[in-house]
């Protein structure tokens, strides 16, 4: 039982924040189809500077800050990655889904040539002691053990930027306009917001997000493995974020129940009492994808979904 | 009397599709050639000339492959990998004429492959090649059924309850590639168990129903080319006619250019976006069959539930890049495949194969602006119809556009709408 909630928390980390991503583009105005290759991106970012500080030996007395400082560039990358969206999708009104598929297919192609031109490879492993930064307590008492043994640091990294942003977008200033461009932005622009700023704003956080995001994915889920996919996590988060009706609040709650479907089916072979169920894994791994469709069929008619979502912001239109 | 061979050609739609995708191909082949610079500075073993030695064999696809024998096996290939991205991109097409992003064509592709394979692996007609062509007909037949049927979940999805196809096709991806799996993973005796192989299906080589070369393979000597390319080739012209012609395909068309529109009209457009999804969905999935079907191509089936083919997500640029229709979707589908060639090569440059990838994501990632590089077109359209203002024939085709504009669609469906033909005319609706 310990087991499985530590994987389950494991598996919501990552979902949980790309999903908090996904909410403030869409919040702002944008839709968010690449929060898959922002995390790609911001994963292989993070495991090229991971590996050259295990190469060059900065930093390897020192585990957790290191991990601190790759998922910060992890971030950074996620968000420059971004900017290619914002640019499309504000400056030129692009086809907002067009440009999202064009650079979930980017992320994949040019972490595969460049992984492969640098390394020779199309993954690349980060080197074995980054071990390191998981946190062993096997003495704690049952309830804490599932948060203090073999927990990792981006874990909390994680759910404190979510606690903070969540009240950063509702409670502050900016927030709050930055939530008025996503529905009625010419209404927003009326009382001198500058819509291009704040979707701008919006779309490079969840693109640092989604980098973060990716890092904790590719240092957990994965072992440390980078290479071109994330296993259809982002646009699972994107399910999520729907799920959430676009809240923070119903956003946590859906990264908690989906990291519990989603782990089932990778830890399948490992636990007693679904190993007698005779089941094979392909069936629980499905289990996830089925449960967003139902969900989104009952849910679909009374959506929070933001009014301008999807829609270039265009001055002269009522 | 200012009329010119270029401002007429200028006027025409398909000529503003044709000048905006050579567009984006440039800026996605210039910015690949960015990158390939960039690659050379991090790699010491290419230095900058071998980025732009790269650029030309890239340029140079299947004929940058050396000796004349290569080029001609390179080329029969170019075209069989261009059968299914046919498919695919015509399976995209449709469903954007309809009003919607058909991202799902990868779960499609897997579902038509299955479909096929159940059929063709597990009926062997060695030694009868005319019952062979048969059950090669049939296995395409329920390969495209199980497409259609995968197809119809969106679709109904998006009909009934209102959800974005988008995400429900990016479920049911997932949900095909792990059915994939599975299913094979049930029928021990379809794995093929030689030396060295791991996971992988027999191939219609041992059942003897592949699909027919029809002597194709005696042209180009050593590739993997058969009939399927003329099949793609067919129903794509089947589908422009049944688009262009028909009063279905008109309907099809009513839908995506305004949904509320067409109701109005009379017309169930519910109806239309399920069966829009259906054909969509068989489309892609004849892709996956008569690409599993030829006698060379190995199913690995074991890591399927991994990754989606890329042939479903290729289907995306070589629909935009055709502007949805089917015809110019084939040339398309050679173009990528001929890129996709030259990128096979580029090992010789020092590179790999993805930077064609690249390319490709570049060029999907500006055809996303086609509708500014159209707007920029119609704009100095505008200005010279302003200053040719007394011609008749320049009124009236203003005034043709501006019936072409038609009304615009509730915000909602905007984002669904495709890259639509809107003159340049910000802010007076």
């Amino acid at each position: 039982m310990v087991f499985l909630l530590q994987k389950t928390l494991i598996y919501a980390a990552p979902l949980l924040i790309v999903a908090l991503g996904g909410m403030f583009s869409e919040r702002s105005g944008v839709i968010n189809l690449a929060l898959e290759g922002e995390m790609i991106f911001g994963a292989f970012c993070g495991a090229i500077l991971a590996r050259f500080f295990a190469m060059q030996g900065i930093l390897m007395n020192n585990l957790q800050l290191m991990f601190l400082i790759v998922m910060l560039f992890s971030a950074l990358c996620g968000a420059l990655f971004g900017l290619l969206l914002s640019f499309s999708a504000i400056n030129l009104k692009a086809d907002q889904t067009i440009g999202g598929t064009a650079l979930n297919m980017l992320a994949a192609a040019l972490v595969n040539a460049f992984a492969l031109s640098l390394f020779n490879s199309e993954k690349i492993q980060m080197p074995a002691n980054f071990g390191g930064y998981v946190m062993l307590n096997s003495d704690l008492p049952v309830i804490l053990q599932v948060f203090g043994d073999k927990a990792y640091l981006s874990t909390y990294v994680i759910v404190i930027v979510f606690i903070a942003l969540s009240i950063w977008i509702y409670k502050t200033k900016t927030g709050m306009r930055m939530r008025s461009c996503g529905e009625h932005p010419q209404a927003a622009a009326s009382v001198g917001i500058n819509v291009f700023k704040m979707r701008y704003l919006g779309t490079m956080i969840s693109g640092a997000l989604a980098g973060l995001g990716g890092y904790a994915y590719i240092a957990t889920v994965a072992n440390g493995t980078a290479e071109a996919s994330v296993g259809g996590m982002g646009f699972l988060a994107l399910a999520i974020m729907i799920f959430g009706n676009w809240k923070p609040l119903g956003i946590a709650l859906g990264a908690i129940l989906f990291g519990f479907l989603k782990c089932i089916g990778p830890v399948s072979s490992s636990l007693e009492f679904l190993k007698n169920l005779g089941l094979p894994m392909y069936f629980y791994n499905i289990i996830p994808y089925v449960v967003v469709l139902i969900v989104l069929a009952l849910t679909a008619k009374k959506s929070g979904c933001p009014k301008a979502e999807g829609i270039p912001y265009d001055k002269g239109m009522r | 009397m200012k009329e010119n061979f270029f401002s007429k050609l200028r006027r025409k739609a398909g000529f503003k599709s044709v000048a905006s995708s050579i567009l984006c191909i440039v800026a996605g082949l210039l910015i690949g050639l960015v990158v390939m610079i960039i690659l050379s500075f991090v790699n010491e073993r290419t230095s900058i000339g071998d980025a732009f030695y790269g650029l030309s064999i890239l340029l140079g696809g299947p004929f940058s492959s050396g000796s004349a024998a290569y080029i001609v096996t390179n080329l029969g290939d170019m075209i069989f990998y261009a059968t299914p991205l046919i498919m695919t991109g015509v399976s995209v097409a449709i469903a954007y004429k309809t009003g919607l992003f058909n991202i799902g064509a990868a779960g499609q592709f897997l579902m038509g492959m299955t479909g096929s394979l159940l059929v063709a692996l597990n009926i062997n007609t060695t030694g009868n090649p005319g019952l062979g062509v048969l059950v090669w007909i049939l296995a395409v037949l329920v390969g495209a059924v199980c497409g259609m049927l995968w197809g119809m979940i969106p679709g109904f999805f998006r009909a009934v309850f209102n959800v974005n196809e988008v995400i429900v096709c990016i479920m049911t991806n997932w949900i095909a590639a792990n059915i994939v799996s599975w299913v094979f993973g049930l029928m021990p005796h379809l794995i093929n168990s030689g030396s060295g192989k791991s996971g992988y299906l027999i191939t219609t080589a041992v059942t003897g129903n592949g699909t027919p070369t029809l002597g194709l393979n005696q042209l180009f000597k050593g590739s993997y080319i058969d009939a399927g390319i003329i099949v793609a080739i067919i129903l794509a012209v089947g589908i422009h006619v049944m688009l262009t012609k028909t009063t279905f395909g008109y309907e099809l068309r009513a839908c995506g250019a305004n949904r509320y529109g067409a109701k109005y009209a009379g017309m169930s457009e519910k109806r239309n976006i399920i069966l829009s999804m259906a054909i969509a969905g068989g489309l892609a999935a004849i892709g996956g069959a008569l690409y599993y079907l030829n006698p060379g191509i190995e199913f690995k089936f074991d890591s399927a539930y991994q990754k989606l083919p890329d042939y479903g997500f290729n289907g995306i640029p070589a629909a935009l890049l055709g502007s949805n229709n089917p015809i110019a979707v084939i040339f398309v589908a050679l173009f990528i495949r001929y890129l996709n060639t030259g990128g096979g090569n580029l090992t010789s440059a020092g590179f790999n194969k993805y930077i064609a990838d690249v390319i490709i994501a570049l060029i999907i990632y500006f055809a996303g602006f086609s509708k500014l590089f159209k707007d920029i077109m119609s704009r100095r359209k505008a200005r010279a119809a302003v200053q040719t203002a007394t011609s008749n024939t320049t009124m009236a085709e203003k005034a043709k556009v501006t019936e072409s504009a038609g009304p615009d669609a509730p915000p909602k469906e905007e984002k669904q709408a495709p890259v639509s033909e809107k003159p340049g005319k910000e802010g007076d609706e």
